[in-house]
């Protein structure tokens, strides 16, 4: 298994799958019923122009989210390809 | 899961139908084409707000009950637009008939997420009809949904749809007028751990809490996935007996390490992605950027996103001063040449100067600003209608946590261009209610359409010669506006420190497609404005503009007096003498007093009122344009009364005072308490005093 980063320290346009989530909080809680669940793919997009908050693609549509939430999750990333 | 079929609506009621679906996936849109009323449409989460009904009628003629809903991600909800759509559909809410049966939308291009909500909705147990909307889009993605394989999947009638271009209608229509909807097979595994609590809090809230069992059962699925439990039981609060199962149940998981709300979540999502892998065939997706991932490379960028939210405000202002000109002297014009064929036309005496001073002149002087405003409901109509407002929202968070807010307390903002009525509404979409409160406190500074007309007035009066760049004009204007906008996020960041601390919030929010502006939708938009605009002139404006005269006009000064004396010593005149002392420091006299006091029903009657006003004492002449009236008035000593330093100042007031009585009407009810509206008057209408006081002292100690 690869290893784990943060979702906010992907690289923009790189990909990953959820790992690791916080089980408490409203924000986490949220996201998870949005979709973004331990094994989903993930593609950060880009960060607002002052640098936060982010922009992700999940399930086909695109969320945003703040630096801060981002932090706790963690992703595996995906090598891209061709 | 209880009998396969529905009961058959009884016949002597109509049936009632909820249309529920994520926030953006088109139920309003489809409300439309169904009912044919004219609920608003906008491409960003969070256009409905609140509970709508209407009628629709089936293929036979049968009239059904049709109530449009705000969108909502979750049963479980988070904010108070969410909560609209639960309590509906759980028969909290006494002014709402619980409705028969439920049409979920699904946006077709997006169906996992959307699905989400429709599992927990199948789990109340009432006969559904899904609805798979944007197939149009899902199509030129090169999506495909297999709608048949899906109704055999679900056992419900699945019905592929495109709202906004009536396709899929007819079918709907045939589905909701079929007297034997057949219930679901819903079935999921409710994980093992969690199964004996659902069954436990059900059991308990239909003995203790008299909760049908059916609903019983979602509503402990709900209890188990939000976060602050007891709030989400609604209006009347859970029994003992029901909390203590629930809080024994989460002291049990939480020693063992069981993540019980997680594992729900999980297994809906398992189980929807398994009849996703059936229905859908992504084989002919194409592949790279999209439309919009090209637009929004610019929009976000972080160089031209700031060019084109520059742009787009100029554009919006300079149209604002350049096109409105000639349908505005058009209008300006007819009013004056009908309050002079009135003048010619009937006797001198008290019922001709109300028609001409009291009603032309007052209704007028606000009329003539309806081109304007249209341009600026024209702007903020594409704005909403491509998708932009969320935009807005993304670029604009960073700066608003500074403040203590997040990005989508801007969109109410922005809506608050328009009018802080629709403004403070859109602030339902607000999660943490101290952020919400905040939002509604300062909306109202954001200059409305109601202030248009007077800034408009007084830019004219500040530059009475033609000579003058339109780009001064904007300048001003665009200064009005900053300096309102300036002032909100200032008073944010004062509430967000001191009455309403509270934690950072989110900023979860979904980016929609672009979508090319619906012209129809927008220009529908417009009329409906313009109406309600030329509605209010037609009545509140009215009714003072000839309240107004007559406070003028009585009591009667002795024969010989002049126009001038007449109003003096007339009731209009005493309480503008009587405000003076307050205003005199501001730069105001008694006849500004009049208009500020006016203006407090809302803010454009102070246009109406300086047109009653000046009028009057125009005398017998030629109705001249209000400009020129206001650019003649003096004080008693033969000062000018209206120096460009008062013009500034009288705009600064209107940037800041809280005058309009609908806004505070809606406050009070979305607060449900007079102490916001009231602290909302105190501190925006002392703001405007102080600061005008300061504009108006320096102002004059520098020789303006
Ligand atoms: N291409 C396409 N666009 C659609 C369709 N149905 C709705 N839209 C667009 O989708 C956007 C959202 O439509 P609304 O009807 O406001 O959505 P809503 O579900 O009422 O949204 P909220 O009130 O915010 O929950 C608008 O821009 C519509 O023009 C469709 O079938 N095809
Ligand atoms: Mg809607």
């Amino acid at each position: 298994m690869a290893e784990t980063i943060k979702l906010s320290s992907l690289a923009i346009g790189a990909s990953a799958v959820v790992r690791e989530y916080p089980k408490q909080g409203n924000a986490f809680l949220r996201l998870r019923e949005m979709g973004v669940l331990p094994g989903t793919t993930v593609t950060l997009i880009r960060t607002a122009p002052l640098g936060d908050p982010l922009e992700i693609k999940v399930r086909g549509y695109n969320l945003t989210l703040r630096k801060t939430e981002a932090e706790h999750v963690l992703v595996e990333a995906l090598k891209p390809s061709t | 899961m209880p009998a396969d079929t529905a009961k058959p609506a009884a016949p002597s009621r109509t049936p009632v139908y909820a249309l529920v679906g994520n926030p953006n996936c088109g139920k309003s849109t489809l409300f439309n084409a169904l009912t044919g009323l004219k609920q608003k449409i906008g491409n960003y989460p969070g256009v409905t707000v609140e509970k709508k009904i209407g009628t629709a009628y089936s293929q036979h003629g049968h009239p059904l009950t049709i109530i449009d809903l705000p969108g909502a991600y979750s049963l479980a909800a988070r904010s108070p637009d969410e909560a609209v759509l639960r309590d509906v559909l759980l028969g909290r809410r006494a002014d709402t008939p619980i409705p028969d049966r439920i049409v979920c939308i699904a946006d077709a291009t997006n169906l996992e997420r959307n699905l989400y909500l429709v599992h927990q909705i199948l789990d109340l147990g009432r006969p559904v009809i899904l609805v798979l909307n944007m197939m149009d889009v899902a199509e030129r993605a090169g999506l495909v949904v297999r709608a048949a394989r899906m109704e055999k999947e679900l056992g419900i009638p699945v019905i592929a749809c495109e709202a906004i271009n009536g396709k899929g209608l007819v079918e709907l229509k045939l589905a909701m007028s079929r007297h034997d909807l057949p219930l679901s097979r819903h079935s999921w595994a409710i994980p093992a751990p969690i199964a004996p609590a659902v069954s436990e809090i059900a059991a308990s809230l239909s003995e203790n809490d008299r909760r049908p069992p059916l609903i019983a059962r979602a509503e402990a699925l709900l209890l188990l996935t939000d976060q602050d439990s007891v709030r989400v039981a609604g209006s009347r609060p859970l029994s003992e007996r029901t909390v203590e199962i629930l809080r024994s149940w989460e002291k049990r998981w939480a020693a063992q390490g069981t993540d019980w709300a997680g594992a729900l979540v999980n297994s809906r999502y398992d189980a929807i992605t398994e009849l996703c892998t059936h229905v859908i065939e992504r084989g002919g997706m194409k592949t790279g950027a999209s439309v919009s991932d090209r637009i929004d490379a610019v929009v976000t960028h972080p160089v031209w996103g700031w060019v084109v939210l520059g742009a787009i405000m100029s554009a919006l202002f300079l149209s604002i001063f350049t096109l409105a000109q000639f349908p505005m002297d058009w209008i300006s014009e007819h009013m004056a040449s009908l309050a002079d064929a009135v003048k010619h036309a009937m006797p001198a005496g008290d019922l001709r100067d109300l028609i001409t001073d009291g009603a032309i002149g007052g209704v007028g002087g606000v009329v003539i600003f309806l081109p304007q405003i249209l341009i600026l409901f024209f702007f903020i109509g594409l704005l909403e209608s491509t998708g932009y407002m969320a935009r807005a929202a993304f670029i604009m968070d960073r700066l608003m946590s500074r403040v203590g807010l997040n990005g989508k307390s801007f969109i109410p903002m922005l809506s608050s261009y328009a009018c802080a009525i629709p403004g403070i509404m859109a602030t339902r979409t607000i999660e943490d209610t101290k952020d919400r409160l905040v939002t509604i406190l300062v909306a109202p500074l954001m200059s409305c359409s109601a202030r248009l007309p007077v800034y408009l007035l007084m830019i004219a009066a500040l530059f009475p010669v033609a000579t003058v760049p339109v780009a001064a004009k904007v300048g001003i204007m665009i200064s009005m506006y900053a300096l309102g906008t300036l002032g909100a996020f200032g008073f944010a960041w004062l509430f967000k420190r001191t009455l309403l601390k509270g934690e950072p919030p989110l900023m979860i929010m979904e980016l929609p497609p672009y979508r090319l502006p619906k012209i129809r939708d927008v220009a529908l938009h417009m009329v409906e404005r313009a109406w309600l605009f030329l509605k209010r002139a037609g009545t509140i404006i009215l009714g003072i503009s000839i309240l107004l005269w007559a406070l003028t006009a009585y009591p009667k000064a002795p024969v010989g007096a002049t126009d001038a004396q007449q109003i003096a010593q007339s009731y209009a005149g005493m309480a503008g003498h009587a405000l003076e002392p307050v205003i005199k420091p501001l730069g105001f006299d008694w006849q500004i007093g009049i208009g500020l006091i006016t203006s407090f029903a809302a803010r454009e009657v102070f246009v109406s009122s300086m047109g009653v006003i000046f009028n009057a004492q125009s005398g017998e002449g030629n109705t001249a344009p209000l400009r020129d009236a206001l650019l003649a008035a003096k004080w008693p000593d033969g000062r000018l009364l209206f120096t460009p330093l008062v013009c500034i100042t009288l705009m600064v007031f209107y940037v800041f005072a809280m005058q309009c009585m609908s806004t505070i009407a809606v406050v009070r009810r979305e607060t449900n308490s007079w102490r916001w509206p009231l602290f909302q008057i105190a501190y925006m209408t002392g703001t405007a005093w102080f600061v005008c006081l300061l504009i108006h002292q320096i102002g004059r100690a520098l020789g303006y």
